[in-house]
């Protein structure tokens, strides 16, 4: 038996071999005949699946649905003579986003790099081309450019004011209710009745007030069942216990007939704020358990740490606990949140005109009868652009808190 | 500084700065808070039911349902009771969750070991199954199942058969099946004790190889024996019957999935087989990389290593989050009310529409599910508790 020995017994790293695409497609595709009849098959198999898809959609399909309904798709019933409103709505949250992102990248040396400027051409272009965005290209390109002025704004403010972060939090909160005064009317605009918001407007909203709604809930009821108070701790149990073995859709259906029944003779609230309380209520339940695990992870000595600074129960929790237990738990948050944003679906069976809903109504329509692939791969596009940025978001987010070394 | 404050008299400011007083305070407060809440809504529920003219009670049950149910497990007709209607979906709601929980586990672990092929196609094929499965709702996922792959299959005339096996029209998918729902029944009962019995057969033959570095030989032959045995009952017991379509189109035999129910079974497995995929990859990430590495340098090839080394030691780290994920499934079955599929929360609503018993049926509704999931639990946890590592 020989024994080969280096030539050198240096210890740079071995050097880097450059691989063609011939090289490549050997070491990934064909490495052995297990792997090599694989990929075949998954050609066969893929390609043929992938090649009916281009020829149904692009022959079959008739995707006038789509078009013709857009506006339905986004606001639903909402009387187009008040869409100003909802294009105000849209200018002022792009605003707020923009004005964050040019504060979060203020240590950037360029906010507007290679490829985020590639990006702002995709979207305009896409405005520009896509159909049922054509009729409202003139609204939706100077929203585009107020992103980007905010942002190079944002940029410069937040170099000059500190604090900026508190402030546009206030901000996004204040949003909130600027929304529901631009969506519903009143004080001054003509109100608009609830059962005309619809479509995506509606899911963003409801999405966005169970959100809100269920994140202090759910801290709360964390926090409780952490407790070292025995009944404080039974109560919450129970409650994450009972609401999180109970599906959803009983929750919500249970929730329009059964929340009446719990509140004063005479006083009904209105349907999309039972669904929104249905929908808080349970998924604050799976956000505390989140949360839960969160304030698990922190190490004991923290707490100790705390104590021996003379830091009372809250302040301990407030400024040592919770900061960290919520860094953990972003991740599983976001994932609560996607998933809160994914059940809004749910509305369409209590019969809300939710984007599903919505789409579905459309369905119904004799002229488009059958058109249920075209629509249903429309949503399902719309979906998933949103849960993929919030995943994405949350993973960005994740990355600028790791302070692990 | 605290144990004198019995002997002294009472004082204020000392007490209030006791944190066992606040301990309690805050007990006693958040029960009164809670009471007052509670009281608050049932005694509206309470005063809103009497003027309603209603009184709390499960005697409706009792009464006739009068509605017709779809498809059933279990004898039903419409003038049964109540009582008998939920129990049909509860039974056709176990049947989508044994499914279910069945088909996930084998394509979730399957997609999840993809995600680690030395194959980039495979790979990729997973990764890109895991995202754009998990972010888009499940509801909307079953809606184009029903509507538009189910609903577009051809009609009964001109039916797709592969290969004298199965038989699709747009009424439903007809698969070979055992002669009569007894044997069935024998077949799956047989199937979860032989798997039982071979569990504890191989778990038996392997502490005892560990113990005395030999033998296991007889658990061997057992385990043959068994599997004789149960190959022996499945292909000539059960008496198969293969779908056969008729000339005017149509099918005799095999057994019928209706449209509803191979709907709601796809999408749920495809949507939960996501998660489990990411759960699996997880669990086989947390494997320490020297494991792989002291495997292959004993010679194992890859296969075995993810077989034997890996993947058992994977399986710790998986069970619990398995365990929420079957249970996700168990809850999200209800969905399958939305294309008409009788189960038992849509059993349940018809009831309430025809009663106007809204605080029974949710009582019904939240005990079911949660025994369900009670039981799903019990299983899973007695399972993780085979997995785990006896450390000494």
């Amino acid at each position: 038996m020989t024994t080969v020995t280096p030539d050198s017994l240096s210890s740079a790293p071995p050097e880097v071999l450059a691989l063609g695409p011939v090289a490549w497609a050997k070491k990934n595709l064909f490495s052995d005949w297990f792997n090599s009849l694989l990929t075949v098959v998954l050609v066969l198999v893929l390609g043929g699946g992938i090649l009916s898809l281009i020829h149904w959609a692009l022959t079959t399909a008739q995707w006038q649905v789509i078009p013709n309904n857009f506006d339905l798709l986004m606001t639903g019933t909402y009387p187009p003579a008040l869409y100003p409103r909802i294009w105000a709505l849209l200018a002022m949250i792009c605003g707020l986003a923009g004005l964050s992102w040019g504060v979060l990248g203020r240590n950037l040396s360029t906010l507007f790099s290679r490829n985020i400027l590639i990006g702002f051409a995709v979207v305009c272009a896409f405005i520009v081309i896509f159909p049922p965005t054509r009729p409202s290209t003139l609204q939706l390109l100077p929203i585009v450019a107020l992103v980007a002025v905010s942002a190079a704004a944002g940029r410069q403010v937040g170099r000059r004011v500190r604090g900026m972060g508190n402030i546009l939090s206030l901000l996004w909160f204040l949003s909130y209710f600027v929304a529901i005064w631009l969506i519903g009317g009143g004080l001054g605009l003509t109100p608009v009745r609830t059962n005309e918001w619809g479509g995506l407007l509606l899911t963003l909203f409801t999405a966005v007030s169970g959100i809100v709604l269920c994140f202090p809930l759910g801290l709360l009821l964390a926090l409780g069942r952490r407790s070292a108070l025995p009944l404080v701790r039974w109560l919450s149990t129970i409650y994450i216990e009972l609401v999180r073995g109970v599906p959803l859709v009983a929750l919500l259906f249970m929730g329009q007939v059964m929340i009446p029944l719990f509140l004063p003779v005479g006083s009904r609230p209105d349907r999309i704020l039972r669904a929104i309380i249905a929908l808080a209520l349970f998924s604050a339940a799976y956000l505390a358990e989140n949360v839960r695990a969160g304030l698990q992870a922190v190490p004991r000595g923290q707490h100790e740490a705390a104590a021996s600074l003379g830091l009372n129960k809250p302040m301990t929790l407030g400024f040592i606990i919770l900061p960290q237990a919520l860094k953990i738990a972003i991740p599983a948050i976001v994932g609560q949140f996607i998933s809160l944003f994914q059940d809004t679906t749910l509305l369409a069976v209590v019969g809300l005109a939710e984007l599903l809903g919505i789409g579905r109504s459309i369905l119904a329509n004799p002229t488009y009868l059958g058109r249920f692939a075209e629509m249903y791969l429309f949503l399902a596009v719309i979906y998933w652009v949103f849960c993929y940025a919030m995943s994405l978001g949350s993973r960005r987010i994740e990355e600028k808190l790791n302070t692990d070394h | 500084m605290a144990h004198n404050s019995g002997s002294t008299p009472f004082n204020l400011r000392v007490m209030l700065r006791d944190e066992r007083f606040w301990k309690i305070a805050f007990q006693v407060i958040t029960l009164i808070v809670v009471l007052l809440l509670l009281s608050f809504f049932l005694g509206n529920l309470n005063r809103n039911l009497t003027q309603q003219g209603r009184v709390f009670g499960f005697a409706f049950l009792r009464n006739p349902a009068g509605f017709s149910i779809g498809e059933s497990l279990i004898q039903y007709r419409p003038n049964d009771p109540y009582w008998r209607a939920l129990l049909v979906g509860l039974s056709n709601t176990l049947s989508l969750v044994a499914a279910g929980i069945a088909l996930t586990t084998v394509l979730g672990t399957a997609a999840g070991v993809a995600s680690f092929s030395k194959n980039w196609l495979l790979y990729k094929l997973s990764r890109l199954y895991v995202g754009l499965v998990r972010n888009v709702p499940l509801l909307l996922q079953l809606f184009f199942w029903y509507f538009a792959i189910f609903g577009m299959l051809p009609r009964p005339v001109d039916q797709l058969g592969v290969s004298g096996l199965m038989i699709l029209n747009n009424r439903g998918i007809f698969i070979p099946w055992a002669g009569s729902a007894g044997l069935a029944l024998l077949g799956i009962g047989a199937t979860i004790a032989a798997a039982i019995a071979a569990l504890y057969l191989w778990q038996w033959r392997t502490r005892l190889r560990i113990e005395t570095g030999t033998g296991g030989r007889n658990q061997l032959i057992g385990l043959i024996v068994l599997g004789v045995a149960w190959m022996g009952l499945m292909v000539f017991g059960l008496g198969w019957t293969f779908p056969e379509a008729l000339e005017a189109g149509g099918v005799t035999g095999g057994l019928r999935l209706t449209r509803e129910y191979a709907a709601a079974l796809t999408a749920l497995v495809f949507y939960t087989s996501a998660f489990v995929a990411e759960i699996v990859r997880a669990g086989i990430q947390s494997v320490s990389k020297g494991q792989w590495e002291a495997a292959r340098s004993l010679g194992l090839h890859a296969g075995i290593v993810m077989r034997l080394v890996v993947f058992p030691q994977a399986l710790r780290v998986i069970i619990p989050p398995l365990n929420s994920e079957f249970m996700n499934l168990t809850k999200n079955t209800s969905l399958a009310f939305a294309i008409a599929f009788p189960e038992m929360y849509s059993v349940a609503t018809t009831t309430y529409n025809q009663t106007g018993r809204p605080v029974e049926v949710f009582l019904v509704i939240m005990a079911t599910y949660l025994v369900l999931c009670l039981i799903i639990t019990l299983v899973m946890n007695q399972l993780n508790r085979t997995v785990q590592f006896k450390e000494r």
